[in-house]
């Protein structure tokens, strides 16, 4: 009891809230990622190596639009819509010759490209970062922080993505398809949904995202032509925490994993906290290989 | 073979037709025609090759030799979206509806095609209500929480909003209970009366004599036998031999 007490007195409440906000902004950015992660994932069977260098990519596009028009809000729009058609490009090309082939040919091909992707962006830009800047640059008092309010836009942004994209999925004609081609393609095709085109859909919608959250993002890390890989490496390990295919899991499993980052930085380096979500990719493989938020079947 | 008169300008022509799953040869030139708003059963033991035969008409599986047209327009090997476009709705052995969809968002799927009004999208959906009642008032309900009887109207139902010139039917009764099998009996019916054809494929053999015109046996990848379903009886010696009942 007295040293539950003892615990509680030195706790430091204010860099738990602190860290609990940067856990939400982290993780409403990984939720983005991990969306189009698992849409391709969920209705292809395709584990997309190149997703990190699609995120990278956007964060160039952001880069160069930005430089030549001077608006952050028209390099977001602009890098989202470039990328998805990249990513239409990339699937029809790349991936739709492989449709029933071994699943390790769409692996393969996925790195492959990423491996262009990512040499490509070497050779254009350089090893140097490049910067993006905040669209504004006020700040809040947080206890004895100055926190910028560019963090919660990006949280409020990615949430705005997801919440379209949610009702996309929900409402529209297409999204509809796409849900019914996630569930049964075969049965999807039988019933007049041009499947091909659906993937191809899907496969933009999820590179736009990346792109997206790539732009967001860029102002906080900068640019360079390996900011993929850890992001996508988080995106997996949210993608099975949160059940493959399952959407609305990766998204609480980008904010949980996000959060225990957060909290484990408060007692040790940050670079050590990131073991916590191999921890937590182990633990469900081991205990719940399903996925941490899928519902158990009855 | 015993074959009745067909139809010289049949709706659906199938021509000696060849499928194989992986080096198994499945279908041993299978040819059927199917005449506009017939319908027409497909008889045959487990395994025969009736429903492989109804999904390569379909378009779901490739046929390795042999043809098949629709309204004489060839469909031989045409990918299933576009088979069914072209008024081919499909109602698989295992319903397969969208589990996680609610039945509006199953009904949905066949519904929003380019080219159907509102109107008649509303006119599609007030039919399927009136013919299920059941389905309207769990339209909000997920697929998958649905009876079985339940979800094989949905699946009906969900073939009938492409406005199908002919259905594909696989063993729609199986499994169910006496008072969903005689609704399914009425609703091929009613299906026929609207001049919708139907290929049936059932275990179900006084039903599938009662609800057709025209009957073909399966054995082995084959049509062995092809009848006026009038001139068939449950004891037949032709269906003792081929189906043993």
């Amino acid at each position: 009891m007295a040293s539950i007490l003892a615990f509680l007195q030195n706790f430091p409440f204010e860099l738990f809230i602190i860290q609990t906000l940067n856990g939400i902004v982290t993780g409403m950015i990984l939720a983005l990622i991990a969306s189009g992660l698992t849409l391709i994932f969920g209705i292809m069977d395709v584990v997309n190596f190149a997703h990190g260098e699609l995120f990278m990519l956007g964060a160039y596009m952001g880069v160069i639009v930005l430089a030549t028009t001077g608006s952050f809000w028209l390099a977001l729009i602009l890098a989202t819509l470039l990328v998805s058609l990249f990513g239409a490009v990339m699937q029809i090309t790349t991936l739709r010759p492989l449709v029933g082939r071994d699943p390790l040919t769409t692996i393969l091909a996925t790195f492959g490209v990423s491996l262009i992707l990512q040499n490509y962006a070497l050779w254009q830009f350089g090893p140097v970062a490049r910067k993006i800047n905040e669209p504004f640059t006020g700040h809040f008092n947080l206890f004895y922080l100055e926190y910028p309010y560019y963090r919660l836009v990006i949280a409020g942004l990615s949430a705005a993505i997801i919440g379209a994209f949610w009702l996309f999925l929900k409402y529209g004609k297409f999204g509809i398809w796409i849900r019914a081609t996630m569930q049964d393609r075969v049965m999807a095709q039988a019933m007049g949904i041009p499947v091909p085109l659906v993937h191809t859909a899907a496969f933009a919608i999820g590179a736009g995202m990346a792109a997206a959250s790539g732009v967001l993002f860029g102002p906080l890390v900068g640019v360079n032509h390996t900011m993929g890989l850890d992001w996508v490496l988080k995106a997996f390990i949210v993608v099975v925490v949160g059940g493959m295919g399952n959407l609305g899991g990766s998204i609480l499993a980008a904010i949980f994993i996000s959060l225990l980052e957060a909290y484990a930085a408060i007692w040790v380096n940050p670079s050590q906290a990131v073991i916590v979500s191999f921890v937590v990719l182990i633990l469900t493989l081991l205990f719940r290989p399903t996925g941490l938020f899928v519902p158990t079947p009855k | 073979m015993n074959a009745p008169d067909t139809s010289a300008d049949p709706l659906v022509a199938v021509e000696n037709l060849h499928t194989y799953y992986g080096k198994s040869h499945i279908l041993h030139g299978v040819s059927l025609t199917v005449g506009k708003g017939e319908v027409v059963g497909l008889l045959g033991r487990n395994g025969v090759g009736k429903s492989t035969t109804l999904k390569t008409i379909m378009g779901l599986v490739a046929p390795n030799q042999g043809t098949i047209t629709l309204e004489t327009k060839s469909i031989t090997g045409m990918p299933a979206h576009k088979v069914a476009k072209l008024g081919i709705g499909y109602v698989p052995e295992d319903r397969r509806i969208f589990r996680l969809l609610t039945v509006m968002e199953n009904l949905r799927t066949g519904l929003d095609r380019p080219g159907v009004t509102e109107a008649r999208k509303h006119e599609l959906l007030e039919k399927v209500f009136a013919y299920f009642p059941v389905l309207g008032e769990r339209r909000n309900q997920a697929g998958g929480t649905l009876s079985g009887g339940e979800q094989q109207m949905l699946a009906i139902a969900r073939a009938m909003m492409l406005e199908p010139k002919i259905i594909l039917l696989d063993e729609p009764t199986e499994g169910l209970m006496p008072r969903m099998v005689s609704q399914i009996r009425q609703i091929i019916d009613v299906l026929h009366n609207e001049g919708v054809a139907i290929l049936l494929v059932e275990q179900n053999v006084p039903l599938t004599l009662e609800a057709s015109q025209r009957i073909y046996i399966m054995e082995k990848g084959m049509i062995r036998h092809h009848a006026a379903a009038s001139e068939l009886k449950v004891g037949d010696a032709v269906i003792k031999q081929y189906l043993g009942v």
